[in-house]
Order: C-alpha cells, then structure tokens, then sequence
C-alpha cells in the first residue's frame, strides 16, 4: 500500500490541529475586508448591473483568501520540516515524488476549500451571495488553489529560510493577487495595467471564481480555466522535477 | 531505562521473506563517491554488510560516516557508484530498498503537532502500513513509551524524543537497522537500555549498523569493524582482529627512589605522578619491574593497560596517544 493517504491525512492534520490560525484567523481578515471596504464603497460603486459592490466584493475575497492559505499551507508545511529537520521522516519511506506532490498540494487545497466555504458563510449576514454557475466556481477555486499549493512546494524548496519564503510570499503572491481584480473591475483600469493585468494569472483565477457567482466576467471563463490549468501544468511540472531531483531536500 | 520481556519474535518472518536472502548481503556499496564543492566527502567507498552483522562504522567528525549512511537511506545521492540495501538498488528500486532499512538519525528532530502515537502512526503509515497499532504497542512498550502515548513530542525529554526516533525507525519493522550516533548526549541508564533492545533485535536477525564516537561501545557491541577517514574505509575487520593488530600494551606505575629514563631499552614516560611504559608483550613485565628495583625504585603500585579499539582507532587515524586515556 502507498504512503500517500497518510502523508495526505498527516497534511490535513497539521493544519487542522491549529484551526484558530490557519482556517479562522482568514476568515475573520477577509471579513474585516468585506465590512470596510463595502460599508465605504457599496453606494458609491456599481461594477455589474444589479450587483451591489458588497456582493461584486465576495468572489474576490473568498478567492484570494483560498489562494493565500493554499500557498501559505504547503510552503509553511514544507519550510517547517526542511527547518526543523522533520523532513527526514517524509523521505526514508518509499514515497515517490508524485506522492510528495499529490499529498501537499491536495491539502492545500483542502485548506482552500475551508477557508474558502468560511468566508462565503461569513459574509452571508454582511452581503447578497448568490451563485448561478457553481461547477464554475468550483473549477476556477480547485485550480486556483492547486497553482498556489504549487508554487508554495516550489517556494518552501528554493527559500533556505522563513526570510527567503516571505520575500515569496509579500513580494510576489500578495502582489499578484491584489492586482488581479479582487477590488475592481479591470475595465476600470487605464488601457496599460488593463492590458498588464491580462498577463497576471491570479487575474483569470479570480476573475473565473467570479463568474461562477454572477455568470458575468471580465473574461471568457473557458478561456481563463484554460490558462489557469496551463499555468497549473507548468508549476506542478517544476514542483515535480524539483522533487524528483531532491533539488535542496536529498543533500 | 526499563526493557520489558517483549517478545519480537513476529519479525523474523519478515526478514526470511524480504527476499535478499538470496545474497546473504544486508548492505553493499560498490565504488561510492561524494563530493561537496570542493570537499571530497567519499573517495571510493567499497563495503559489504552482511545480514544479521552488528557492523560499527567508525571515524572521527568530517569522515564521511554520515554522508555514507545518508546515501544508503536514499537521504543524498551518491555521484559514482552502486549502493544497494538487501539486494535492491537505492535509486532504481527505492521502494524495496526504503522499505527494508530503518534509520535512526543523528538529530534530534521530531513534529511537534503530534502525540508520540500519532507520530508513530504516520510514520507507520508512510510504509503503506495502516493497520499497525499492535506492533505500535509493542515498540513502545519495549522502549518503555507507553505512558507518554499521549504526550505531545514538544512535551518529551531528549531522552524520550531519542526513544521515539528509534520507534520511528522500527515501525517497518525493517531487516537493516542504522543507528547513526544513537547514544550522543544520552544518560547512563538510557543507553544501557537502548543497546540491551538493540542487541535482542540483533539477536533476532536484524543488520545493524551503528556509528558512535564511543569507541567501547562499538568494542564491546560490533562483530566488525569499518574505519572512514577522509572519506576512505582505512580499517575493515573483525573488532577482535584489529585489536589483535595492536601488540603494546602499556604498563603503568608508582614508584619511589631512583627510577631509571630506560627500562629494557624503551623510554618511560611520565604520567602525572605516574610512569608508563610501552611494551610489546606481557612476557616483558617482569623483566621490566626486576630492571626497576635493580635500579634502587621501590614499587608502590602499577597496572597494565591491554590495547582497545581505542588505541586501534588513533593509530588508523594517525592520531598520537597521549600517555593517559
């Protein structure tokens, strides 16, 4: 039997036995979010016909949290370990590098999910939240989050410390996902950064997420999936190499 | 340290079934080298373990005993070279070979988000074993775990976390068994107790290999003997053999009056208070004393020294002894 399932289960464990940082402590931040920005903002901006900015807010939220904490669960997961030492136990048993893969970004995405389907419940007393393609959303949020839970393998491998994994994490993910529409619209945006913004995957990510709420986007949704599972097959691509040469973890 | 009578009888069935029996070899290593930029880790390792050995691998720090043993564990990869655990290739039969060897590591390292039960679980289940508490309960009982179950492994001792590495390490229930420097910083009772259950598994069929710098416990545990030095094997025998290399033995006295620069030609060094004299064999002794008391000394007190894998070990190494150990 194949030692995937218990490095899976191990995976999940981790970051349910600290449920207060790593699932409500998002939640409660992306609420916080939510609150201000629409208590600002919801009279004043109108970004789709008939969607209030509260509601135009959520998808946008709920994603970037689900994306943040997917990346955030298998880098801090594997930094620890390549840290502590603990890594040791995760390669003196017969598991291959797929299996490394497999198990961390799956439980990123678990990760995702939960933080995902807590903010949604969250904002339910705060905005109008409807969802009229949900096998949308469920594909834009299950890719989106499985990218990040990539590139948090791939960051957690090059960063020998925690330094090197938040100049990853603030100086490359929080970017990208701020500017890729969580708060506006991109037709709202100067030709140039709408043009720029075309070329920032998080953008599709979202942007699909969104569609799933309204059946209304910035972009076509086949087309934005399309791109996201490109991007997807590219990162696990380097993530699996990384893992299969031992690059920084078999020295 | 407590080692209930614990019957490991289960594993032997395992090993009979590994399948490497074929070869009677646990661990060969054909040709192995390793270099870290600049740093020749391993200049060409060959060496043959066979099963049921209790094999010491000794060298001072810097030698290359940890990276040989990484590379058998499929923990670094060798850059020339053949290493194969039971019969199966560290690289292309990973699986097999991981599954047949249990390591123990020099670190101290443990997950601090689990108990001792769900560390040992885990690991278990890693090997695709997850239906294995009985053995669980088994290991831990042996290493007297059992009532920290429970505890969180931030909780333990270093103690208690160098019990659990060896229970991770057990939990395969593996024919080859690698302790890489088990008993460093560890009390008095624990290792007594930790080489008392190694020595049953050993017993019982398990290949062990151990790296220690404690050289009398590699004297009094291992059948033979490897000694790496710059990342060569320099020394490779029985341990009764290559202290059988050393023929001085040191003889070691008080004495009062005139007490000669010379006894039977060889110089006598001082010690202290102490005089010592190195001979070549016992036959010397009493030549030697009678030389003594010939010259006006009167004898107060001596003992003789016999040769240990100590001084086996400082002479492979090229390191000079200093009249007291």
């Amino acid at each position: 039997m194949s030692g995937f399932p218990t490095l899976l289960y191990k995976e999940v464990l981790r970051f349910s036995k600290v449920g207060f940082q790593t699932v409500a402590a998002p939640v409660l931040t992306t609420l916080l979010y939510l609150l201000v920005f629409a208590q600002a903002l919801d009279r004043h901006v109108e970004v789709y016909a008939g969607v209030g900015y509260a509601s135009f807010l959520v998808p946008g939220l709920v994603m970037m949290a689900m994306l943040q904490n997917a990346f955030a669960n298998s880098s801090s997961s594997l930094i620890q370990s390549k840290m502590t030492g603990n890594l040791v136990f995760m390669l003196l048993p017969p598991l291959s590098h797929w299996e490394l893969f497999g198990a961390y970004v799956i439980a990123a995405m678990i990760r995702a999910l939960v933080v995902g389907i807590g903010v949604i419940l969250a904002a339910l007393p705060v905005a109008h939240v409807f969802i009229k393609e949900p096998l949308w959303l469920l594909a834009f949020g299950l890719a989106g989050a499985g990218v990040l839970g990539a590139l948090g393998v791939i960051a957690a491998i090059f960063s020998d410390k925690f330094d090197q994994l938040a100049v990853f994490q603030n100086f490359i993910i929080l970017p990208l996902t701020f500017l890729s529409g969580v708060f506006y619209s991109i037709h709202s945006l100067p030709p140039v950064w709408r043009s720029l913004s075309r070329f920032n995957p998080v953008f599709y990510m979202i942007d699909g997420f969104r569609y799933g709420f309204f059946g209304q986007s910035d972009s076509s949704p086949a087309l934005g999936l399309a791109l996201v599972l490109g991007f997807f097959a590219v990162v696990a691509g380097i993530a699996l190499s990384l893992l299969a040469s031992g690059y920084k973890l078999r020295n | 340290m407590r080692i209930p009578d614990v019957s490991l009888s289960a594993v032997a069935p395992r090993i009979a079934a590994s399948g490497a029996a074929v070869s009677g070899t646990a661990i060969r290593v054909e040709g192995v080298t390793k270099r870290f930029g600049s740093l020749q880790a391993l200049a060409g390792v060959d060496l043959a373990v066979m099963q049921g050995e209790f094999f010491g691998l000794l060298g001072p720090n810097g030698a290359g005993k940890t990276t040989l043993i990484n590379i058998l564990a499929g923990l670094a990869r060798a850059d020339t070279g053949r290493v194969e655990i039971m019969g199966h290739d560290v690289r292309r039969q990973y699986r097999d070979a991981r599954r047949a060897l249990g390591v123990v590591p020099q670190e101290l390292v443990f997950d601090p988000f689990f108990t001792v039960r769900e560390t040992l679980r885990i690991q278990s289940g890693y090997f695709g074993l997850r239906r294995n508490d009985d053995w669980i309960d088994e290991i831990m009982a042996s290493l007297d775990l059992t009532s920290k179950a429970d505890a969180n492994m931030r909780a333990l001792s270093g103690g208690m976390k160098r019990r659990v590495l060896v229970a991770q390490a057990l939990v395969h229930r593996p024919p080859v068994i690698i302790l890489d420097e088990p008993t460093a910083g560890v009390d008095v009772e624990l290792r007594r107790g930790l080489w008392t259950f190694i020595q049953r598994l050993n017993r019982e069929g398990h290949t062990i290999v151990l790296t220690t710098h404690y050289l009398e416990e590699a004297e009094s545990l291992c059948g033979r003997i490897a000694m790496l030095k710059a990342g060569r094997i320099v020394a490779l025998d029985s341990t009764s053999n290559l202290i059988r290399r050393q023929r001085h033995l040191r003889l070691r006295f008080l004495a009062t009056g005139n007490v000669p620069g010379k006894l039977l030609g060889k110089p006598v060094q001082h010690e202290a208070e102490r005089r010592v004299l190195v001979l070549t064999e016992l036959a010397e002794i009493e030549p030697a004393l009678a030389e003594l008391r010939r010259a006006g000394a009167r004898l107060v007190e001596f003992d003789i020294e016999q040769p240990d894998l100590e001084d086996v070990f400082l002479e492979v190494m090229g390191a000079p002894r200093e009249a007291s150990k």
